[in-house]
């Protein structure tokens, strides 16, 4: 149900709406009745008139649209306004596009994550332009005493064509204003095919602000008399704070005061994404972010370790459940002990069709492998910060979130404060990738505010955020594989587990298309904190899953392309099993895309090629990877990828986000880990922490979309599980060795004589 | 604490800070030029690229008590209009996702072009590797760093 009728009163939308005031210029073409020209600039109209929470329009036709989710880069902040002024039927060259603050009585679902975005909000907004549309038309009608069903729009401007009448939107906003809001049920969708904005690719509403320099995040944002803060955290997981020396600091140049923050009270009820790694930290404040990172260096603080503890924790059900949290120093060395264990003892059944014990035990060979991958850190390229201003009983909170519902009962019960008195401000953010998501940096801002009674910037250093944990777990798969004597699977395997989650999804394909299967989870408990990272599971569980296709196909002697589509052909026409959750006939032609669009069978002189594909968040991708050996090292030379995911809002900006899912899996896959000795992180920053960089990125990447008449469907994450298989077969026809064991630098680095 | 006259995107300015205080912070916490940006504080990542007298630098790594005497100039100077040849490029190609290390990207894109206007393929690479872009939206830079080559 779309929030459309929440209207405030003038005073505190004026609040809502503030940041467009101030006689900022905007570019756009007078409406009402002038001959548009693109050159002619108009200042901001003297009165902004209010459709619904999503759409306000101005007298003389500017329209403002609010992007209601939170951007970290996915472009939400045009592709969102982009459905919205598709139905409303104005012209995307006069829209200024807002970003809303968190404001749940306004908007539905402020949340970036899951790839849900544009798929949520698609009817709702879609919704909501439309019935802004029919209160100008409605407005119309009154205004000019003729039949509503008599009135068309186009691009902005009403018309009634029997006497003539024509009018801009501007004109008829003050009255569309008060009128009541049509039944949403009564309100007419547009056909798809006369779209005339969505499907045709518009650029980053914020793209000149960004290479300007301009102020968008909150480690930008600056007030009066604000302090910077700097914190320090524990230096290894298991570890707690015992005391600190104030006075190691507080005689500083520049430094204000020193102090213990406690980030959740004892009795607070911790919701599904209140992870926090460390429950106190020690924060210091001063004059300026330099003074306060120098500070850091110089406290004294003892540390001890934490013991065993259970705190409960709601799931994302709303179902209650305690976590505990083991004590211990933990090793990387140990946890792939653990995981080796765990691999070898009997998992918990997640889904069995047919007789799989059988038919391993009647199979002519068995082929097993196990595939395995490392802790991942996100590494936001602009490091945990926030801005908060907390006086008395208020509070404003301005700073990176993914999800700001999901903090606010947080901070109500740290900041002891009403949530009607807390107002989250939503910054644009310098990257995400799931981990904002955990916004536990918004309370510790909130709460250093609160204890000095001033507006303070809190940011952590790229040591602290790389050490903060909230990784991407540790994971470990096993595939086993039956075959006849013939080569004819018979059944397949899979037991999958990690550290502290277990990767499988139990009815993903193969599940559909093999009679005996058998799907098993296992986990081990940890005290490194963990959270989603692009695509949660499916970031490890493609890769093991569709490397062991390929291997599996060439023992059967078969083309990988070809064998996919057998099996898809057999889930389509006799599925195997119930709650398959995919579409086979969907995934089969994001592979057959794939095929024709990188020549599959015409592999290039010096290059080798491998496939995968996985299904995600709704939608399905394939990829096919190219690589060369060049001076004894990999070169990615192409990549090309088949998405299907339903109608694209937006072309070319799906497309960019889509080659970055790309590069940010090749980069994890060559190189992406976070180790552990003795509890401490082994990598604090980007000399150890290897990133991908420009030259590493590949040459060449194409991104092709599934035409389609379905809704939309995820994008930011499905393209990034198929890359590490892709990349991982590729490399294997490239070096005659298969890769089971991310990153997969080192290994590589191994190969003698490579491409010799 | 010292006095430093610094020259600021052809704007003399005075600022009383710690001798060892990077540019970085200058820029950002004292000058209120908030588009260079913090990513790493130990010259990894260039996010907090700036030219001083037409050299790409981390000015998070470079101590404000060896830029006095130096031309500065930052994403915000670099042109007045914002109608550089690489920012029209980077409009262009709609290069950016999150947009937090473009302006590190961008000064080092324009440091290039300024000394070599037709890089090959190799020399971008090598004067871009300092620069890493999360969001990996590397094909697109190399790609309007061509385009913007072209105009110049």
């Amino acid at each position: 149900m779309t929030l459309l009728n929440k209207k405030l009163d003038r005073r505190s939308f004026l609040k809502v709406s503030g940041l467009a005031g101030g006689g900022m210029m905007l570019s756009f073409s007078w409406l009402a009745g002038c001959k548009p020209t693109p050159e002619e600039v108009l200042t901001m109209p003297d009165e902004w008139f209010e459709i619904n929470s999503y759409i306000k329009i101005g007298e003389n036709g500017a329209v403002t649209l609010f992007n209601p989710n939170p951007e970290f880069g996915q472009n939400v902040k045009t592709s969102l306004p982009m459905i919205l002024a598709e139905e409303l039927d104005v012209d995307w060259k006069n829209v200024f596009v807002e970003q809303a603050d968190f404001y749940p009585e306004r908007f539905d679902r402020q949340f970036t994550g899951g790839s849900q975005s544009v798929r949520a909000a698609w009817t709702p907004l879609r919704t909501a332009g439309a019935t802004a549309r029919q209160l100008i038309v409605n407005a119309a009608a009154q205004s000019w005493n003729v039949p509503v069903a008599e009135i068309t729009t186009n691009m902005g401007t009403v018309e009634h064509q029997a006497s003539g009448k024509k009018a801009g939107y501007g004109e008829m906003a003050s009255l569309a204003g008060t009128l009541d809001a049509p039944d949403p049920e009564t309100i007419k969708l547009k056909d798809n095919a006369d779209f005339k904005i969505i499907g045709q690719s518009k650029k980053n509403v914020d793209l000149q602000k960004i290479v300007t320099g301009k102020p968008m995040f909150s480690l930008d944002h600056k007030v009066e008399a604000m302090k910077y803060a700097a914190i320090v955290h524990p230096p290894a997981f298991g570890m707690k704070l015992k005391s600190f020396d104030k006075s190691s600091v507080t005689s500083l140049p520049g430094i204000q005061d020193a102090f213990k923050v406690k980030i959740f009270k004892d009795d607070y009820g911790r919701n599904f994404f209140d992870t926090t790694t460390f429950p106190e930290i020690i924060a210091i404040v001063g004059n300026s972010t330099w003074e306060v990172l120098q500070a850091k260096k110089s406290l004294q603080a003892e540390w001890e370790e934490a013991p065993e503890s259970t705190f409960p924790m709601a799931g994302r059900g709303g179902q209650t459940r305690d976590i505990s949290v083991p004590g211990g120093l933990e090793n990387s060395s140990t946890h792939k002990e653990k995981m080796a264990e765990f691999q070898r003892k009997p998992g918990n059944v997640q889904r069995k069709d047919g007789d799989p014990e059988a038919a391993f035990r009647k199979a002519a060979r068995v082929i097993e492998r196990t595939y395995t991958a490392p802790f991942l850190a996100h590494n936001t390229m602009e490091p945990m910060n926030c801005f908060a201003d907390v006086k008395g009983d208020r509070a404003i909170i301005y700073g990176p979130t993914q999800a700001p519902d999901f903090i606010m009962n947080a901070l109500s019960s740290s900041l002891e404060l009403p949530k009607e008195n807390i107002q989250i401000n939503l910054a644009r953010m310098g990257g995400g990738f799931g981990r904002r998501a955990y916004s536990h940096h918004m309370v510790e801002a909130a709460l250093i505010s609160q204890k000095i009674q001033a507006p303070v910037k809190m940011v952590y250093t790229r040591e602290d955020d790389m050490s903060a944990g909230v990784y991407r777990p540790t994971y470990s798969a096993t595939y086993r594989a039956a075959l006849d004597e013939n080569n004819n699977l018979l059944a397949l395997h899979v037991k999958a587990g990690g550290i502290p989650e277990s990767p499988l999804h139990a009815n993903r394909f193969p599940a559909g298309a093999i009679d005996n299967y058998l799907a098993e989870t296992w986990q081990i408990e940890s005290n490194i904190t963990i959270g989603a990272f692009r695509a949660p599971r499916s970031n490890f569980i493609a890769g093991a899953e569709q490397s062991f296709l390929d291997e599996l196909a060439e023992e059967m002697g078969k083309d990988p392309i070809a064998f996919r589509l057998g099996l898809l052909k057999r889930a389509e026409t006799n599925p195997v099993g119930e709650n398959n959750d995919y579409d086979p006939k969907r995934y089969a032609g994001v592979l057959e895309l794939v095929r024709d669009k990188s020549d599959w069978s015409n592999v290039p002189d010096g290059i080798s090629r491998g496939v995968s594909a996985y299904f995600c968040h709704n939608s399905y991708v394939a990829e096919v990877v190219d690589v060369s050996i060049k001076d004894r090292k990999p070169v990615v030379e192409s990549v090309y990828a088949a998405v299907d995911c339903g109608i694209v809002v937006n072309p070319d900006a799906a497309a960019n986000m889509g080659e970055g899912a790309i590069v940010d899996g090749i980069g994890n896959a060559f190189y992406g880990e976070m180790a552990f000795e003795n509890g401490v992180p082994t990598k604090t920053n980007f000399d150890k922490y290897r990133m991908i960089r420009h030259g590493e990125a590949p040459k060449k990447i194409e991104v092709h979309f599934v035409e389609s008449k379905e809704d939309p469907t995820g994008l930011g994450e499905p393209l990034f599980p198929p890359v590490f298989a892709a990349l991982g077969n590729s490399l294997y026809k490239a070096t005659g060795k298969r890769l089971y064991e991310q990153p997969f630098q080192p290994q590589i680095l191994q190969i003698e004589n490579l491409g010799m | 604490m010292a006095q430093f006259s610094l020259n600021i995107n052809g704007k003399s300015v005075q600022v009383d800070v710690d001798p060892n205080t990077p540019l970085l912070w200058v820029l950002r916490d004292h000058l209120d030029l908030v588009g260079t940006k913090f990513g790493c504080g130990i010259a990894q990542c260039g996010a907090c690229t700036v030219h001083v007298d037409g050299e790409a630098v981390r000015s998070c790594s470079y101590p404000i008590s060896i830029v006095e005497d130096k031309k500065v100039v930052t994403i915000e100077g670099l042109s007045e209009k914002g109608d550089h040849p690489v920012q029209k490029a980077w409009v262009e190609h709609d290069v950016p996702q999150c947009g937090y290390c473009q302006s590190g990207q961008i000064m080092s894109a324009a440091s290039l072009l300024a000394r070599n206007p037709k890089p090959t393929d190799e020399e971008i690479t090598s004067a871009m590797n300092g620069n890493i872009c999360r969001c990996g939206t590397y094909t697109r830079i190399k790609a309007a760093i061509k385009t913007a080559s072209q105009t110049l």
